[in-house]
């Protein structure tokens, strides 16, 4: 086989896997109830007797279960996670047919049946006002649409159901086109008149240019309730951070703020927007590093976040984010690697949704995504995590599963 | 059950505490001065409490038994198998990493079924011994191998228990709920210490028979009921069973929320409440994914890859997968090593010289800080870049170039130290250094402090090939 020919096939696979991912081939599960069938059949009848084996046991072994019950610790915590809504309605002065609400928690994540999550962890895709270099497992499904962020975002909300976009304007940056901040805030409104959900406005890192470009926005969007992604230490330090902060309150927006993997950072950074806005109306990214490349450092420190919140450090009680596309930095997401490691196809969109789920199990309250196979596994497991009274389904019995 | 006294956590132990049980010789055979600065790195989880051989020995057998009592973990420890390929699970002391440091990383055994003719079995073995890929300098790999009885055939299973143990010396779990199955399959692995699985609320008493004949270690099952798991402990503890492991249910789809839920209040209980009957480690089972045979193979792949990878974030200790796909396994296996790893110290690696290609003395001299994910991703870029070079690694306790530039664990003196201490002169005939665009501000400093001209190289290791055909050789100022 060539390796030309090895690609198609690799394509073909991914794209299956995507569609059966898609939720449209439910699976069935006929075959549980079957099995279980066999499973009761299989255990010898007189195994649960009184039996005991002949062999000098001393005369205390129990003959019969002694019964017992769990009854699992409820740790209960003075602090919580504030609320934050994205996005406004007409109601509220803006134009989203609807609006999300996330944070709120008032335990560690998924760790307790009595404090299920208060709001649905929110998932956002994103979309690019430019071409970016990006991985062909993540082009494929929005090759059509790569060139009108407007297009993407809505193939993003109809066809893979993402609750927000992400609008990143990266061409903005100085070092690559420079596009003007006026520029940018009409690529902002192309994309708030092509869907109706809440949007996240992504800059270019630079922190003079994306004061400029938030604040046009800001000011061209009031009262959408867009998230500003993002403010950091070093806006302050080039004295731009105030301009934002106060374009983003007298418009009605929420900033998102980011720091690097450091408590105290964020903690800071906080302190000086309280100078401007309620805590109401700020989201923190404390840094999402790849799997294999610090991941464990991320999933810590959410998780050191999150517990001291609780505990009622109120300089962090707010909801989080994670951009999981950064999983795509590692070279193991797309790299081509030794057969045994094939399809990349398949590789890189695990990575990335090995990167979210774990950030979700540290309490994560937001997702930026990209690839579509991700995006629907998160849907389909936040759904699972947050639903009470569920019925306990048939024991698996992998023991015996021909496989 | 009567409630003990309190135990103290991990986190509440002081060394005064461990000090008070140590022999207090001085002697020095642990590697340490004396016995209070072993005492400290005890509590600290650097060193175990036989790194101290006078403990050991019959005069301080009471000492040994207070220390192991103060030490112990709200999560027992089990080793299954014998020898050097054993492994051991549990041991836990924490619910969060950042309170401790998580131990005893959880092994990932694939499974193969007696079904399976000899060259079936005989190929899955060495396909599970020969995996292994190459991260930050660590060769990870797969730990045990899960043999099921699928046939529910004593002979079967005894059989494929005999092929296995002659290929490999890799820790078994021999899986089958029929107690005479399980026999077949012990008498064949009598002196491996194999795990057992499972005693159930119907097999429990011929399998703690067995348990207690083989000395083995045993699962107790009791999916999606931790209340029947600690009726089943409770009893199994009494007949005089110690090493237990826990399996409450891997359940695939909708079921798994409340597998992970499961797995959270059990051990929450473990570790906050002290519950004893389930101070076990517990057993996750990806390998369910696959209960459901009527979808393709790549969508009971993925869920069996994210399953396995949510389990390990939550409290598994040993996990069953069927997947041998690289795809399905590599995130797991880099996803244990990173969670293990002590969250207080950063992994490194040796400070010194490196060198990559055939470089000569004009070629360029780098530096970069020692701590391994930055070393790693540096050395991958030269060596895809195919630069001929020498890379100075300098001691910042394992702290990346950013962090370490703004802790000043980089400074100028620090670099101008390494420059002397590794010979630079004699590598290189010019009097160029190239400096991690991160350290930038440490350029003209570093000039003085070293006399070496500085370059100020790219932010990202990925701009290094730019860099040197762009700058290198550098012109005159």
């Amino acid at each position: 086989m060539t390796d030309k020919e090895k690609n198609t096939g690799y394509t073909v696979l991914g794209e299956r896997l995507l569609s059966l991912l898609s939720g449209v081939e439910q699976v069935e599960f006929e075959n549980f109830r079957m099995e279980i069938g066999d499973l009761e059949l299989f255990i010898p009848a007189g195994s649960g007797g009184p039996h005991i084996p002949a062999m000098p046991a001393p005369p205390t072994r129990p003959t019969e279960l002694f019964q017992e019950r769990f009854s699992p610790p409820d740790e209960s915590y003075p602090g919580a996670i504030r609320e934050v809504t994205l996005g406004s309605t007409k109601a509220d002065g803006g134009t989203r047919g609807k609006t999300i609400k996330i944070g709120g928690s008032t335990s560690m994540a998924f760790s307790s049946p009595n404090h299920l999550p208060k709001n649905r962890t929110a998932i956002a895709m994103d979309v690019f006002d430019m071409d970016v270099a990006l991985p062909k497992a993540l082009k494929a499904p929005v090759l059509d649409v790569l060139d009108d962020p407007a297009e993407w975002a809505r193939m993003n909300v109809e066809k893979f159901g993402s609750d927000l976009v992400t609008v990143h304007l990266m061409s903005t940056d100085p070092l690559i086109q420079d596009r003007s901040p006026q520029e940018a805030a009409n690529t902002v409104e192309e994309v708030l008149q092509a869907v109706d959900v809440p949007l996240i406005i992504g800059g270019c890192g630079d922190p003079k240019k994306d004061a400029a470009v938030f604040t046009e926005v800001a000011e061209r969007t009031s009262g959408e309730r867009l998230l500003l992604n993002s403010v950091t230490l070093d806006m302050a330090e080039a004295k731009t951070l105030e301009s934002v902060a106060v374009a983003a309150r007298d418009n009605g927006h929420v900033l998102l703020a980011f720091t690097g993997l450091e408590l105290n950072s964020a903690k800071e950074l906080n302190r000086r927007l309280y100078e401007y806005l309620p805590p109401e109306e700020i989201v923190m990214d404390l840094t999402t590093v790849a799997l294999g490349y610090g991941l464990e450092y991320s999933f810590t420190i959410h998780e050191r976040a999150r517990q001291a919140a609780l505990m009622g450090d109120s300089e962090l009680q707010h909801p989080t984010i994670s951009a999981s596309t950064n999983a795509w930095a590692a070279r193991e997401a797309w790299l081509t690697m030794d057969p045994i490691y094939s399809p990349r196809e398949i590789r890189g969109p695990v990575w990335e949704t090995i990167n979210a789920l774990t950030l979700l199990l540290a309490g994560v309250d937001i997702f930026m995504m990209m690839h579509p196979a991700a995006v629907r596994t998160m849907q389909d497991i936040r759904e699972w995590l947050i639903q009470n009274d569920r019925k306990q389904p048939p024991i698996p019995d992998w023991v015996r599963t021909r496989c | 059950m009567v409630q003990k006294q309190k135990k103290k956590s991990i986190k509440e132990i002081s060394p005064i505490d461990v000090y008070g049980l140590l022999p207090k010789t001085n002697c020095g055979e642990c590697g340490e001065a004396n016995c209070m600065a072993f005492a400290t790195k005890l509590v600290n989880g650097e060193f175990t409490i036989p790194d101290c051989p006078p403990l050991l020995r019959e005069e301080y057998a009471d000492l040994l038994e207070s220390l192991g009592e103060l030490l112990a973990p709200p999560v027992r420890a089990v080793t299954i198998g014998r020898g050097e390929d054993a492994i051991t699970i549990g041991g836990k002391h924490v619910l969060y990493r950042h309170d401790f440091t998580y131990h005893n990383q959880t092994p990932i055994a694939i499974d193969l079924a007696d079904s399976m003719s000899e060259e079936e079995i005989v190929e899955r073995i060495d396909a599970i011994v020969g995996f292994s890929y190459e991260y930050i300098g660590r060769e990870l790999r797969l730990d045990a191998v899960a043999i099921r009885s699928v046939t529910d055939d004593p002979q079967s299973f005894q059989k494929a228990v005999q092929i296995a143990k002659q290929r490999t010396g890799k820790p078994f779990i021999l899986c089958s709920q029929n107690p005479a199955v399980m026999e077949a399959g012990l008498r064949e692995a009598d002196d491996c210490r194999p795990l057992i699985f499972a005693a159930n609320t119907l097999n429990w008493q011929e399998m703690a028979a067995l348990a207690l004949e083989y000395k083995a270690p045993l699962v107790v099952s009791a999916p999606g009921d931790p209340g029947q798991l600690r009726s089943l402990v409770k009893t199994l503890a009494a007949y005089g069973i110690d090493d237990l492991v826990l399996d409450p249910g891997t359940f695939p789809d909708e079921g798994f929320a409340d597998t992970i839920l499961n797995h959270t209040l059990l051990r929450k209980a473990a570790c906050i409440s002290r519950d004893e009957l389930v101070g076990f480690p517990i057993l996750g089972t990806p390998i369910a994914a696959w209960t459901g045979e009527e979808i393709s193979p790549e969508v009971v792949q993925w869920k069996e890859a994210y399953m396995a990878a949510m389990l390990i974030s939550r409290y598994a200790d040993l996990l069953i997968m069927h997947s041998m796909e690289g795809w399905t396994l590599l995130p797991q296996l880099i996803w244990r090593f990173n969670i293990y790893t002590d969250p207080r110290k950063p992994v490194s690696v040796e400070p010194g010289v490196r060198t990559f290609g055939n470089p000569d003395t004009n070629s360029p001299l780098l530096i970069t800080t020692n701590y391994a994910l930055t070393y790693f991703t540096v050395e991958a870029d030269i060596k895809s870049a195919h630069i001929d070079c020498h890379l100075i690694v300098v001691d910042t306790s394992g702290i990346s170039v950013e962090s370490a530039v703004a802790g000043r664990y980089l400074t100028s003196a620090s670099m101008a130290e390494a420059l002397e201490e590794f010979n630079a002169e004699s590598l290189v005939d010019h009097r160029v250094l190239i400096i991690p665009g991160l350290a930038a501000r440490l350029s003209g400093e570093t000039e003085e402090a070293s006399g070496w001209r500085v370059l100020v190289g790219p932010k990202d290791s990925s701009g290094l090939k730019r860099f040197i055909e762009e700058r290198w050789p550098p012109k005159d100022e």
